[in-house]
């Protein structure tokens, strides 16, 4: 369904044709004092994308979606939407709507006048109104609920209202401020479909902000990952998660092992790293750019890395020996001690059903631990 | 541990009894058929069948009533937009000195504010000629001033609850600043504007010590009337009369408490099903 998977390492996107920039943000920080809570942005939200933004606690997500519905304006930089600047332009004048976290249903009214409440500001007759909420209401699958006030309803219902009532008037642009946090963990997992199939259904832009990684790779076209009011990067969810730039958006977007080492030699796209926590030198592919004698970090995915009673005829391998183990059912996940006193995280299927549990190796085994040289991720930093 | 309860309702008792015997010994003497306001002779109503034959007392009813009417209504559209201005808009020139002056009242003994609004209205009258004569509109101005706090805070405190995201959510919709108060703002918070019109209502019902100050001759509000009538004794229809006005204002206050308990509940239930509908 999403193309993305297509677009390779980070870089080799085009960049897109202004015609398909729906959002443009210029270099915007915004400051609260002395305080900056959004730092030099710069964003292109492309039309009909689900743009996901992704990061910690305080990372001023909600600022900077703050400032698109215009509820704050930047202390620096540009906002566009469609090539018109929005400084100045307030809230109830921009084809911006917004979800609210807390969903901000207007307790007084039925879901039914919830939803149409933006309605009342567009020229239309009494009956295309209701045509409209109607078909609202059947898109989130409320009809039979339109006369109930939002506190006889459920969370999940009432999330669906608040998602209604931001696309009853056909914005260009819906920003979510995480939609599905107030819902438990299997609602959330089939409102996140529901959720993209209602974007696809009505083609509007989203821009959703959320702090779960497995959210926003399961919603997003692509991904800004935000720390300390900053982009750290952006791209699809498996450039963020195959070729991530650097060390912030390796650990928060899956599982990492972090390793310090130095480039000893550079032959094309192939390098030799000294990593002296694994005791060897490892071969490794990166993107040009690395000499001789740089200081780098390599990353290492759990799952990128293969477990072995017996050496591996692998390009890198090392022995160690299992420390801990948290077994899943259908996996399980090692921690494995090297002789340097390093532990690597690694990630095994449970192919087999014989042995203790299926498992690879049990407590203080010894192992090999081998991976591909694309498989390490090499940070210069 | 089992004295300690026994001591502490015994204090408790003596408090209550402190507070509501006089009341409920006046309500009682009501009902005396004896001219003797503290001898029992029977029970009779017949105090206040002469209560509604008595001119002077249902012309300051009805004076009492029209202020109350009046100031209570004007000090509940002040308060309400006071107390939203306090409660919305965090950051303004003056904001700590203007939440003082609102809520200075609260604080301030009524002697004080009497004096000095009975000074503030002689010093008008010498600048600007007004008001020639005090009576119904001093009073009520008067009336206005101290019961208008009373409506900020509750007000201001149910402002405070709600959620400010729901004005956001409005206007993000499309709706200018004035249209997101009266479509969300004021109908969420009507019970609390219901139920400060209530307070100053009765507040202004029963006052005394302000009401005497800025009054004018011929301008008898029927706490006055009770006050002047006790010098010359406790007489049965006063027992009556304060009977009344005790009923009144109970039932007030007792409304107003109701309705603001009535959303605080619904609110607790709102938030319930809300964690409910999430587990
Ligand atoms: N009005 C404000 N005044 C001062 N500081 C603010 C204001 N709004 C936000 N901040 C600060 O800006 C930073 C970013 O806040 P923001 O709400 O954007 O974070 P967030 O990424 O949405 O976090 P969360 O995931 O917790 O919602 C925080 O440190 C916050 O304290
Ligand atoms: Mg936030």
């Amino acid at each position: 369904m999403r193309a993305t998977a297509a677009e390779g390492p980070a870089g080799t996107a085009a960049t897109p044709a202004p015609a398909d920039v729906l959002v443009r943000i210029e270099d915007v920080t915004k400051r609260f004092g002395s305080f900056t809570a959004v730092s030099g942005v710069s964003l292109d939200i492309r039309r009909g994308e689900i743009f996901g933004l992704l990061g910690g606690s305080g990372c001023g997500k909600t600022t900077l979606l703050r400032m698109l519905a215009g509820f704050e304006e930047p202390s620096a930089g540009r906002i566009l939407l469609d090539g018109q600047d929005m400084a100045g332009v307030p809230p109830y004048a921009r084809p911006i709507h917004m979800m609210f976290q807390s969903y901000a249903l207007f307790p007084h009214m039925t879901v039914e006048r919830n939803i149409g409440y933006g309605l009342k500001h567009e020229r239309m007759t009494e009956a295309q109104r209701r045509d409209r909420v109607r078909e609202m209401l059947d898109l989130v699958q409320l009809a039979p609920f339109a006369g109930r006030k939002p506190h006889q309803i459920s969370g999940g219902q009432r999330q669906r209202v608040a998602l209604a009532r931001a696309l009853a008037r056909q914005p260009k642009l819906l920003l979510l401020d995480e939609p599905l946090a107030a819902l438990d963990k299997k609602l959330r997992e089939a409102t996140q479909f529901e959720l993209m199939n209602i974007q696809a259904r009505t083609g509007v832009t989203f821009v959703v902000v959320t702090h779960d990684q497995d959210e926003a790779m399961t919603l997003s076209d692509r991904i800004a990952v935000m720390d300390k009011g900053r982009v750290m990067q952006v791209g699809s969810p498996t450039e963020i998660y195959e070729y991530p730039t650097s060390r912030f958006t390796a650990g928060f977007i899956g599982m990492a092992t972090f390793f310090e080492g130095r480039v000893q030699g550079v032959d094309g796209p192939s390098l030799r790293i000294d990593l002296p926590e694994t005791g060897t030198v490892i071969e490794a592919r990166a993107a040009a750019g690395l000499a001789a004698g740089q200081a780098v970090t390599v990353a290492l995915r759990p799952e990128k890395i293969a477990i072995s009673r017996d050496r591996p005829a692998a390009a890198n391998a090392v022995e160690g020996t299992v420390q801990d183990l948290g077994y899943f059912g259908k996996d399980s996940l090692y921690r494995i001690r090297l002789a340097t006193g390093k532990l690597v995280l690694v990630h095994a299927v449970n192919a087999r059903r014989t042995g203790a549990d299926g498992r690879v190796a049990d407590w203080e085994d010894r192992v090999w631990l081998s991976f591909d040289p694309e498989a390490a991720i090499v940070l210069a930093e | 541990m089992r004295r300690r309860s026994t001591f502490l309702f015994t204090v408790m008792a003596f408090g209550f009894a402190f507070f509501y015997v006089p009341i409920l010994s006046m309500i009682f003497f009501s009902f005396n058929a004896s001219r003797l306001a503290t001898v029992w002779g029977g029970f009779s109503t017949k105090w206040y069948a002469a209560l509604f034959r008595n001119q002077q007392v249902l012309d300051a009813l009805v004076l009492s009533l029209k202020i109350a009417l009046l100031s209570a209504t004007c000090a509940t559209i002040l308060g309400t937009m006071a107390g939203i201005a306090l409660a919305r808009f965090r950051r303004f020139r003056g904001r700590v000195l203007f939440s003082g002056l609102v809520t200075a009242p609260l604080i301030m003994p009524e002697v004080i504010t009497g004096i000095s609004t009975l000074m503030f209205f002689i010093l008008l009258a010498d600048w600007v000629g007004w008001p020639g004569s005090r009576g119904f509109t001093t009073i009520t101005l008067a009336h206005i001033t101290f019961s208008m706090v009373f409506v900020t805070t509750v007000v201001h405190a149910r402002m405070l609850q709600a959620d400010a995201a729901i004005e956001e959510a409005a206007m993000d919709l499309g709706s200018r600043p004035w249209q997101v108060l009266k479509d969300i703002t004021l109908p969420v918070i009507s019970p609390a504007i219901l139920s400060g019109w209530l307070l100053a209502f009765t507040i202004s019902l029963d006052d005394v010590v302000i009401t005497s100050f800025v009054t004018g001759p011929g301008n008898t509000t029927l706490p006055l009337l009770i006050w002047s009538k006790v010098k010359l004794g406790v007489t049965p229809d006063i027992n009556a009369l304060a009977t009344l006005i005790v009923l009144t204002v109970g039932a007030g206050v007792l409304i107003a408490g109701i309705l603001l308990q009535r959303a605080e509940r619904r609110r607790e239930r709102d938030m319930q099903l809300a964690y409910r509908a999430n587990q």
